[in-house]
């Protein structure tokens, strides 16, 4: 594995934090800002390995918190955690369906901002938290379970035409061509 | 054992990202104050970005707006400005007016607002905190604990502050309360602002602590009563929704719908000393 696939997920981590920052639509619609770093660790964690799992949650974690009140660092360890535990099964996850990055997507996407909320309430911190936040985590859920397929498509692609190709293993071999001629036989 | 552990990757990734969690999480406040803004320094290129194709866009929507509609806004300005002069010439004797009375009564003279203008660049991206970010920094004499308000009212007040942008706290944001005042003909009561709206409604703050007598009703509107030295009295906060009375019994609390839009805001005056 080179470097493009880590770069490629990191730079799209700092893009997610911005929109989440700069773009109210959700946010004023639904009630609730959709948070796109949940579903770009379900791909990082299944498509690539855990340093970049690991580089992932301190950097989009460092940037979230950077642009929020949230106490500096404490959006690294639920980001991690989500990663680390699909990433000790990805053997055994069906990557390429769907359905399971819809599911995973919206996993990730309730427990990390549930468990952030209770780091923060079992620290000094005093978050806004009521009945309200049931329907944001529903509203979180399932943004970031539909949008999980897309960020697989968008970085698959993305990571395909920037990579490498491997070379494509064919049958023929030139040294064991049977030379034809006319007159032998 | 240990060995064994520290040569499979999974564990030392565990390890570093605990550690390095622990180390940030455990900063000193200034010093995490100042690891936040220098890391979110590496958005002010985008922030700097949008606020140019923001105006890009302004710039072009006005050169095909028809010659007709932006002759009528003129003469609307033109009429709405000399209203403004007559109310500003009459606020001026009223002025000098109550600074005459203030210095026969020997009170202390009332100082006028000085306000510096600044761009809503972005918001909180969690949604249990309401805070935004402003391009105005300690380089235009912005400083913690300054006011942030709108034409309409009161918005917040200023919690950071870094060399080109400050963090704002929020009306209704759990970290900020405000002492209060409910002024009307007829009662004059003191309170508190504080969350109160629950995490889905932005513009909807609480007011506690009023005597459980009190002749509160809705549609009253809500002041800033100038108690703690943050807030300057008289800045309007909004008007109460709707009452209601605690388990406890012994006060009253209120629902404040805020005067100003918090969900749309795009320019914010910060009032400086």
């Amino acid at each position: 594995m080179n470097a493009i696939n880590p770069i490629i997920i990191l730079l799209a981590a700092f893009l997610a934090v911005y929109f989440e920052s700069s773009f109210s639509l959700f946010r004023n619609l639904l009630g609730a800002q959709i948070d796109l770093l949940p579903p770009l660790m379900v791909y990082a964690s299944l498509t690539t390995g855990i340093f970049t799992v690991a580089l992932l949650a301190v950097t989009g974690g460092l940037l979230f918190d950077s642009l929020s009140a949230n106490p500096l660092g404490v959006s690294i360890v639920p980001l991690f955690a989500m990663g680390y535990t699909i990433h000790r099964f990805h053997g055994l996850l069906l990557r390429e369906q769907v359905y399971a990055q819809f599911a995973f997507g919206t996993a990730a996407s309730v427990l990390t901002p549930l468990l952030t909320l209770l780091i923060l309430l079992s620290g000094d911190s005093n978050p806004l938290v009521g009945w309200g936040t049931v329907w944001q985590l529903l509203i979180i859920g399932l943004t970031g379970g539909l949008l999980t397929p897309l960020v697989f498509a968008t970085l698959d692609r993305l990571s395909r035409a920037l990579n490498y190709q491997p070379a494509i293993q064919v049958g023929f071999r030139p040294d064991r061509e049977i030379k034809r001629r006319r007159g032998t036989l | 054992m240990m060995g064994e552990m520290l040569k499979k990757p999974q564990y030392i990734a565990l390890a570093l990202v605990a550690v390095i969690a622990l180390i940030i999480y455990n900063l000193p406040t200034q010093t995490m104050s100042r690891w936040k803004l220098a890391i979110s320094g590496v958005f002010l290129p985008l922030f700097g970005l949008a606020g140019s194709s923001q105006q890009l866009l302004q710039k072009t929507g006005n050169t095909v707006l028809p010659r007709k509609l932006l002759a009528r806004e003129a003469e609307r300005l033109r009429l709405e400005n000399e209203q403004l002069k007559i109310h500003a010439m009459q606020s001026a004797e009223l002025l000098r007016e109550n600074a005459q009375l203030r210095t026969s009564l020997d009170w202390q003279r009332q100082t006028t607002w000085k306000l510096k203008l600044a761009r809503v660049v972005a918001r909180d991206p969690a949604n249990w905190w309401r805070t935004i970010q402003i391009d105005a920094g300690a380089t235009d004499g912005i400083r913690t604990n300054f006011p942030v308000l709108t034409s309409e009212g009161l918005v917040g007040k200023i919690a950071a502050v870094g060399p080109y942008r400050s963090q704002v706290l929020l009306l209704g944001d759990p970290n900020l309360r405000i002492g209060a005042l409910v002024q009307d003909k007829e009662v004059r009561e003191n309170g508190i602002i504080v969350s109160g709206g629950g995490p889905l409604d932005n513009n909807l703050v609480g007011l506690q602590y009023f005597s459980r007598n009190s002749a509160i009703k809705p549609g009253q509107s809500v002041i800033t009563s100038g108690d703690g030295g943050v807030f300057p009295k008289g800045i309007l906060i909004g008007q109460i929704v709707d009452m209601a009375n605690p388990a406890s019994g012994l006060s009253t609390e209120a629902r404040v719908k805020v005067a100003a839009d918090l969900n749309s805001l795009e320019e914010v005056w910060v009032m400086l000393p």
